[in-house]
Formats: C-alpha cells, structure tokens, sequence
C-alpha cells in the first residue's frame, strides 16, 4: 500500500492589509489505510488537505510526500502516483467527447493515437461507459459525468485516487453507484465526503473542524464524533 | 462550427490531418476570394457533398447550419442593403459553405488527432523555447471550451431572468465572465491534477 505523509503541513492564505489565514494547521498525518475519508463542515479545511496530496495546494510550511515523493519537489512523480477526482465533473472533463477526453489523460502515458484510442475504449467499457464513448460529455446526466470524470483519473493507472465530495452534486443512486465505484477500487482512496454512509465503508475516518484534524480513527468513533461535533453547534 | 467527431472509415476520415487541414484552407480561401454570385451555390454543393462523403448525420449539418444561419441572414440582411440582392445571396451561401467545410474538418477528425497534428508542426517552436504539446492542447481546449462556455451563458442568462433581471446587461456579463474566469481556473486544476503539462 501507498504511504502517504504530512509533516507539520499547513497551508495559510494571505488577507489583503489583514496578514495571513490559516485554512489547514500544523497536521501531521499518515495514511496506509486502503480507503480513507475525510468529513467535515463546509470550509473546515477537508478540501484544502485533500489538494495537499497531489501538490494542487502547495503547503506553506510543512511537508507532504507520497512514497517519500515530495508533492512540490517531485510535484510531477507525484501525480503520476496520485489521481484526483474533483467535485463537479464539468470542470474537469475538457474535451468534446467521453473517448476523447480519456484519451486526453493517455496522452503521457501511451504513445501512437490507435493505441490510445484502445485503451481509452477499454477504460470506458471497464467503466460502464461503452456505448457513451462517442457521445458529447454535455449530454451525459450527472452520474456518468463524475463516472467519466473518474474513468479518466483511473486510465493514468494511479496508485492513490484522491476523490473531493464526488457525490455532493449526484442524486441517490448515482451516490451509490459512485460511491460502489469509488469504494471498489484497488487503489488506495482519500474520499473527501459529507455523506457519513459512505464514510462508514472506510478503513479509517479523519475529522476535519475548524482548519485541525479533530479526530482520527475507526468509522464508528469518528462518524460519533462529528455527529457529536455537530449537535453541540 | 466545432462539431463533435463521428467515428467512420470514409475516405475524409482516412485521410491525413494535414491533408484535410490544407483543404479546408484552399476551400475556404477560394470561397472567400471568388467574387461571384454564380460560384456561390456551386460551392454550396461542394461543401453539402464533402459533408454526405463525410457522412455526417443529417442532425449534425442541420445543427451545424442553424448555428451559422443567423450571422449568414444578418450579414446578407446588411449586404442586401448595402450592395443589392446578388451580393446579400452570395454572402450568405458562402458563409454557409465555410461552415459545412469546418463541420467536414471536425466531423472527421478527433481533438486528439488534431493535438498531434499541432503538435508535430508547432515542433520548430522547440528551437525558441515554446512547448509543442501546449501550444497544441491550448488549441484543442479552446476549442473544448466553447460548448462549456456557452453552457455557462444559458445558466448565467436564466439566473439573470430568474431574478427578473433580463433587461439590465450588468446582470448577466459581469456573473458570465467570473464564472467563465472560474470555470478556466478550476478545469487549469484538474489538467493540472492529471499531470497535463508536466
């Protein structure tokens, strides 16, 4: 299993005339579990630690590695090792059509365009996504939106896949079919989340509050403790 | 005119990148540089022909050309005014050949196909320092880009009418062009987080 490491990590933003923020303190962390969730409120500082693992959010002060891999010297190995999978696909699938777009994430791991367009297909179908593959990504419903959004950070083959809210915009059933997905995979999953079911499913729940990790542990004990954290507001 | 690719075996979809590309220039510059009304609807069928070879969906050139329809009718409503009756049908015939032509490009030809491409003539920008890769990919998501922009402009216009604010321009620009501005900075992460670039 990948072994991911926080080092003190914080990020702080600056306030214009107001010195500096800090959206993430000091946390030091180490995640070997196979699937791991991240809760917590809106704001709390669960999105900015989740964009900590593949180098999208520098640490200002601090150190993160991924297989002793640091995210800003060896920004580049580390997110061959980690996928990310964000919140609202629409930002994310770039190209006009499904083959296309996970075509677009083979282009620097496969060479010759037959080649990629084989494995792209063969992504798709392994996704559920066969018959779509020539569709325009704007008529896909939600569902096989964040599906094809995840095809395409799966085609890269990562070693970890780091999932923000990847539910939060989908219905019912498509939480379910993502998150049966999600929870599926041999890879090992950060899933940043609010729905505490699928939280439950995991190996190991970090609470987030207040820019600090507040609890850290088995699903049982931490869901309790943010539902706890919760009620006392 | 960017029309999404239909996968085929026709002689336009084996044909080069280049080829095509070189084409559409020659087409295009011809339809552009011919003066005259009577050449006009000749270059209409050629396009329409280049389009059936293509075999593209019927949908697709009546979707294609009812996007370029309202500028060709506003044009030719100008040129008519302008220049007479003979010049008002030239204008519009050609605009709708240029057109079709882009739609026989982009029907037959992938993004990533088209990347290449890009990529392998922009290769001399190596020698001043310019990455082919991205300047071909900056080509191809612009082009990406349009349909989700144009999404953006529904939603920001429908937001706007919502809030009963369907006259006032301030109302529906300024939101546009921050969402756009946003959107282009969230879809730069997740081409950062996919490693594009590196």
């Amino acid at each position: 299993m990948t072994s991911i490491h926080l080092d003190a990590a914080a990020v702080r933003v600056p306030l214009p005339g107001r010195g500096e923020r800090e959206i993430l303190a000091p946390t030091t962390l180490t995640l070997t579990e196979q699937r791991v969730a991240v809760i917590g409120a809106n704001g709390s500082g669960k999105s900015t630690l989740a964009r900590l693992l593949n180098g999208l959010v520098r640490p200002s002060s601090g150190r993160v590695t991924v297989d002793g891999k640091d995210v800003v010297r060896d920004g580049a190995a580390v997110r061959r090792l980690v996928g990310f999978c964000f919140t609202d696909p629409a930002a994310q699938l770039v190209m006009p059509t499904c083959v296309e777009d996970v075509e677009l994430s083979l282009r620097r791991t496969v060479s010759g365009a037959s080649a990629r367009r084989e494995r792209a297909l063969a992504v798709l179908a392994a996704n559920g996504l066969e018959e779509h593959a020539h569709d325009s990504v704007h008529s896909l419903s939600g569902g096989q939106r964040q599906l094809l959004a995840l095809a395409g950070v799966l085609a890269t083959e990562p070693r970890v896949v780091v999932a923000d809210e990847p539910t939060t915009l989908l219905d019912r059933a498509n939480t379910r079919r993502i998150g049966d997905a999600l929870l599926g995979l041999t890879q090992q999953l950060v899933l940043v989340t609010h729905d505490l079911d699928l939280a439950a499913r995991c190996d190991r729940v970090v609470v987030v509050d207040d820019a600090r990790v507040v609890a850290d542990g088995d699903p049982a004990s931490s869901v309790d403790h943010y539902t706890r954290l919760v009620d006392s507001r | 005119m960017a029309g999404l690719h239909q996968p085929g075996d026709t002689v336009l979809h084996r044909l080069p990148v280049g080829a095509k590309v070189l084409g559409l220039a020659v087409l295009s510059l011809a339809i552009v540089v011919v003066r005259d009304v009577r050449t006009a609807p000749a270059f209409l069928a050629v396009t329409l022909l280049l389009a059936a070879l293509a075999r593209v969906p019927v949908r697709s050139v009546w979707r294609a050309a009812r996007g370029v329809l309202v500028v060709a009718l506003v044009a030719g409503a100008f040129q008519w005014w302008w220049y007479g009756a003979g010049k008002a049908a030239e204008t519009f015939l050609d605009l709708l050949s240029l057109g079709l032509a882009a739609l026989s490009l982009t029907a037959t030809t992938s993004v990533n196909e088209m990347v290449d491409a890009l990529s392998r003539w922009a290769r001399p920008l190596r020698f001043v320092g310019i990455d082919p890769e991205r300047v071909a990919l900056t080509v191809a998501l612009t082009i990406g880009a349009l349909p989700g922009t144009i999404a953006i402009a529904r939603e920001t216009r429908d937001a706007a009418r919502a809030r009963g604010l369907d006259r006032n321009p301030r109302a529906y620009l300024s939101p546009f062009v921050i969402r756009v501005v946003a959107r282009a900075h969230e879809s730069g992460d997740a081409l950062h987080a996919r490693g594009i670039g590196d």
